[in-house]
């Protein structure tokens, strides 16, 4: 692709762009073409600079949320076999139904809702370095990082933790194999919803206390009972859109330390930095790229956009835009200002931030508690995965 | 100096509880709530200015009395 202009033929899954999408993202956004376009994979824009990123996040009537793949047919040439009315609200509402998609479910998300969490977070961190840590060496993202969103998240819902490769592997479906490749998605999609219809019809005969499924099967809006396809959209949400993005922060976070003692030095030298430290992290490394619908035909900065064209949201492009943020490919804990939209802006913020947060500082804190030093075995094997959702996928550490 | 929000334009990213825990919190859907009403310690002001600064939604203010 390289050899390609980037601003007309980008190609998001190009294994170069994967392994470090940045130089391209730069050479995009200092161009005179700041927001570029590709034909490939169904078609679609790509903003770099981080005022137009916000601004299509916030914009959120010019730019919905029909779809939210950054690839794939448009609206209307979709086929999504069985389960053709659950969708993953809110992340895929608009207005006027996003404000109760979102509302019944941002309670369990809060701060002080999602504490409780810490203690497992870092009880299952410990146990799984237990597993490998006489051994001088692991996979830091198979055997650490993929491990731990999985549990939290299957936890929450009240769903066999046991069943954890099984969830990772419908997940990667969706959001990994199944963006190359229809036929996967929908086989994931399939698995994922089968599983979850049976979890709602468990719950309406064995209803739980204290049990997120169950509560939400009985919540009410405008004394109404809610729809049971909301629910299970909301099921599909927490497992598909929990797992890959928090997993890919913190495998990222730790090849960033494997390679930045003086990082690590500072955590140790000074706890008090670790919520700047996991911002600077989330800012750096931002997982997730978005995709938006254009509703009509409309000119955004000087492009011609036409209904249904795809807009891709890369947060980690506005988050590496120079125009915000003071050098801003370098990792800087001590950051006076540090407005990174990793989690999106507008409507549509990241309804688990505040849990991807506190999972990504749980797990490096008992990390660089147990393995205060090591480095990359050998930086050429690390891969990676992009597109949607970027972070490593394999990356052998030393200790 | 004090601070203001404008609660509207937030969307409970809590970036400004993170930067200052003892000035910002949150609500029932995590939205931010400000903690001190009127004047902001002289102990607290550095915090505060990097906290407003630090809200991806513009939702926060200074107001220097």
């Amino acid at each position: 692709m390289t050899a390609l202009d980037p601003t007309t033929d980008y190609d998001i899954f190009d294994p170069e762009f994967i392994l470090n999408p940045f130089p391209v993202m730069d050479q995009i956004r200092e161009s005179e073409c700041p927001i570029a376009h590709t034909e490939r994979w169904g078609g679609s824009w790509m903003p770099t600079r981080y005022q137009d990123i916000v601004a299509i996040a916030q914009e959120h009537e010019t730019f919905t949320s029909r779809q939210i793949l950054v690839t794939g047919p448009p609206p209307g040439q979709v086929v999504e076999g069985p389960y053709s009315n659950v969708a993953a609200p809110p992340i895929s509402s608009d207005p006027p139904e996003h404000h109760w998609h979102r509302r019944l479910i941002l309670p369990y998300f809060a701060p002080q809702a999602i504490a409780k969490y810490e203690a497992i977070t870092r009880d299952w961190c410990n146990t799984l370095i237990d597993g490998f840590i006489d051994k001088g060496e692991a996979d830091s993202a198979r055997d650490y990082a993929q491990q731990i969103p999985v549990r939290v998240i299957a936890t929450m819902l009240g769903v066999p933790t046991d069943m954890s490769d099984t969830f990772t592997g419908w997940v990667r479906g969706v959001l990994e194999a199944g963006l190359m490749d229809p036929e996967v998605r929908l086989q994931a999609r399939l698995n994922i919803l089968d599983f979850f219809r049976d979890q709602i019809a468990d719950r309406k005969a064995n209803p739980r206390e204290n049990d997120l499924i169950t509560e939400l099967l009985n919540a009410e809006v405008d004394g109404q009972k809610v729809p049971e396809e909301y629910v299970h959209g909301v099921c599909n949400l927490m497992l598909v859109a929990g797992v890959d993005t928090t997993w890919s922060s913190i495998g990222a976070s730790l090849w960033h330390l494997a390679q930045h003692p003086e990082h690590r030095q500072q955590l140790r030298d000074d706890p008090d930095l670790w919520p700047a430290a996991v911002e600077e992290l989330l800012r750096a490394y931002a997982p997730v790229t978005m995709a938006r619908i254009v509703d009509h035909d409309t000119e955004f900065q000087g492009c011609p956009m036409k209904t249904n064209d795809r807009v891709l949201m890369s947060f980690s492009a506005a988050n590496r835009d120079p125009r915000q943020f003071e050098n801003p490919d370098v990792v800087d804990f001590h950051r006076e200002h540090n407005r990174h939209v990793a989690f999106g802006a507008g409507i549509h913020r990241c309804a688990g931030s505040n849990l991807a947060r506190l999972e990504l500082r749980v797990a490096l804190q008992t990390w660089l508690a147990r393995i205060p030093e090591f480095e990359l075995a050998d930086p050429t094997s690390v891969t990676w995965a992009g597109g949607q959702v970027r972070g490593t996928r394999q990356a052998m550490v030393k200790f | 100096m004090r601070v203001t929000l404008e609660y509207d334009a937030c969307q409970g990213h809590q970036s400004c509880a993170i930067a200052a825990p003892e000035v910002f919190g949150a609500d029932d859907i995590g939205n931010a709530v400000i903690l001190i009403d009127g004047e902001i310690p002289a102990e607290l002001v550095a915090k505060t200015r990097r906290a407003v600064g630090n809200c991806p939604e513009h939702a926060l203010a200074i107001v220097e009395d």
